[in-house]
């Protein structure tokens, strides 16, 4: 099946930007009760660009995929536009669609990356996207 | 006891006619619902189509049958479970809403501030919160028998020391989703009695599948799903003895639970219509009624048997292979067990291994299983993957669980 393509599989077998790092300035804990994805990402955000990116968590090989290939592509990208961020774009990311259950999966480190982003400018995080 | 036709049997339940991404639907789930035969299917358009009509209040012919219908419904149950009459069987929506009757009616009048309520560690959320709630309103203490050291079956010590405590009520399920444990709620029954205990059994996962005598085991309450047991979804039971029935104060209020109604009071109905206000689910009533006439023409034992059968030879088969860990009861003892069989591979998360179940065709259940406090707190899990059995299924099933485990090793890489 392509949702478990090598690509997924090997971002969850080996993550990339897994751990706590210590220059983070901001941070978002995600839980999915449905798996039990337990995912927080780690930003460092200067001058409206995210510096750094990085996770922390245990969860299905959807998320951990997906929180690993995310923190990845984070790096460099104006906040703004990870604030705009949707499904859309981690499908897009996957290069599949995992479906209306999973892609709660999918989402999750998106979602904790955004709070994040809300947190750090003190905005309410309760106002990220309800798609995700 | 005659061994089932699973052949046959197949060919009375039209969703296996379906295909699932181009193979044939597998269907391991049953614990979470069953699937429907045609006759119950066709039961519910005929209502509709030939008799609809309120129940209980309508003197012309339709209204006649639908009641007439609605009532043998409740005979056909009561049978199913040998209770003494269909007047002890109250419809609810589920297993839950009985539960939840329970609690709300006569735990409502009889449990007090400081009284004890008795559950399990194997126990469903349905079979939990209401009794946390209840302890809430009441100032109650909520106490749990706990599991063996293989956290496999109910600790004898353990329901010892908690029925020393002298519950008022011991709400105990007669078998696990989660681990296909069977207890034996007879012998624990007479126990609770002695200490003055009344005994609420959750039946949702024993009576679709096995027989069960309510006369024989002496339980107070016996809460069940018609969904779990070729029924539609909907209609749930709830048995009663009749004289706590009598005694206990209504549920909901509003039509049917009434016999007169004046300005500032009314007077209730006769049990059980008092504990079913309201409309009912006629159809699903009915459905329920045809759901266990099949169920009896197949039989409960054979059901029992079959079911062993295949419990059997999924944990030999699955015992079989590295990285598989199972939860519950060894082969050993499959007298205890039912049709459930949770297990882990190591290094896969259980939602990753259904979701390539799903692409084999296979439905599978993966997650905490409604039981969170025995998924999650006892066996340290995040989630399990559940494999569950019912008449319609066979050894063929069991390989394709079995190959679908191997192929889920072999994307994660996994020997
Ligand atoms: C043991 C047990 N109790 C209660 C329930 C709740 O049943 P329902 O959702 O039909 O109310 C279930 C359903 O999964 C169950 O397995």
């Amino acid at each position: 099946m392509d949702l478990y393509a090598e690509e997924i599989v090997s971002h969850y077998e080996h993550p990339h930007n897994k751990g706590k790092p210590r220059d983070a300035n901001t941070n978002y804990h995600e839980y999915n009760p449905l798996c039990g994805d337990d995912i927080t990402i780690y930003l460092k955000i200067e001058g409206g660009i995210v510096k750094s990116a990085s996770f922390d968590g245990t969860g299905c090989a959807i998320s951990v995929g997906s929180a690993s290939m995310l923190t990845d592509l984070l790096k460099g990208k104006k906040v703004g536009d990870v604030e705009k961020m949707g499904p859309k774009d981690i499908i897009g990311m996957l290069g599949i669609d995992p479906g209306p259950t999973r892609l709660k999966c999918a989402t999750l480190s998106l979602k904790a990356t955004q709070k994040a982003i809300f947190v750090y400018e003190k905005k309410d995080a309760s106002s990220v996207s309800k798609d995700l | 006891m005659a061994a089932i036709d699973v052949e046959k049997v197949k060919n009375d339940f039209p969703i296996f006619d379906i295909k699932v991404g181009g193979k044939p639907l597998v269907y391991l789930d049953s614990a979470a619902t069953s699937q429907k035969p045609r006759k119950v299917i066709n039961a519910i358009s005929k209502y509709y189509k030939r008799y609809n009509a309120n129940i209980h209040r309508g003197v012309y012919k339709i209204a006649e049958q639908a009641t007439e219908e609605y009532i043998k419904s409740k005979k056909k149950v009561a049978k199913l479970v040998n209770a003494d009459s269909g007047e002890n069987l109250v419809y609810t929506r589920n297993t839950t809403e009985s539960i939840n009757m329970v609690s709300y009616t006569w735990a409502e009048q009889n449990v007090g501030s400081g009284d004890h309520i008795l559950v399990t560690d194997m126990e469903h959320h349905s079979n939990i919160v209401p009794w946390q709630m209840l302890a809430k309103r009441k100032g109650a203490i909520l106490d749990y028998i706990s599991l063996n050291n293989e956290h496999s079956e109910l600790d004898e010590e353990s329901i010892e020391t908690q029925l020393a405590k002298n519950p008022k009520l011991l709400a105990i399920t007669h078998c696990s989703n989660v681990l296909g444990t069977i207890v034996d709620v007879k012998s624990i029954t007479r126990k609770a009695h002695q200490t003055g205990a009344k005994v609420l059994v959750d039946g949702a996962q024993s009576v679709p599948h096995m027989p069960v005598d309510i006369a024989d085991i002496g339980c107070d309450f016996l809460a069940f799903s018609g969904h779990k047991m070729l029924g539609p979804t909907g209609i749930g039971v709830l048995y009663a003895k009749h004289d706590i029935l009598e005694e206990s104060q209504p549920f909901l209020g509003g039509g049917d639970m009434i016999k007169t109604v004046e300005r500032q009071d009314f007077t209730p109905n006769d049990v059980p219509w008092k504990f079913e206000a309201g409309t009912p689910n006629i159809e699903g009533g009915i459905a329920l009624g045809v759901a266990v006439d099949y169920l009896r023409k197949i039989g409960m034992g054979s059901i029992r048997e079959h079911e062993k059968m295949l419990t059997r030879y999924a944990l030999e088969k699955l015992s079989g292979i590295d990285k598989v860990n199972l939860f519950g009861l060894p082969v050993e003892r499959i007298e205890s067990r039912g049709g459930v069989v949770p297990f882990a591979i190591n290094g896969i998360h259980p939602h990753d291994v259904a979701t390539i179940f799903d692409s084999e065709g296979i439905a599978i259940r993966a997650g905490h299983h409604c039981a969170m406090p025995l998924v999650v707190e006892i066996l340290k899990e995040p989630a399990l993957s559940r494999i569950s059995f019912y008449l319609y299924n066979n050894e063929r099933d069991v390989d394709a669980a079995v190959a679908a485990i191997n192929k889920a090793k072999s994307i994660f890489k996994i020997q």
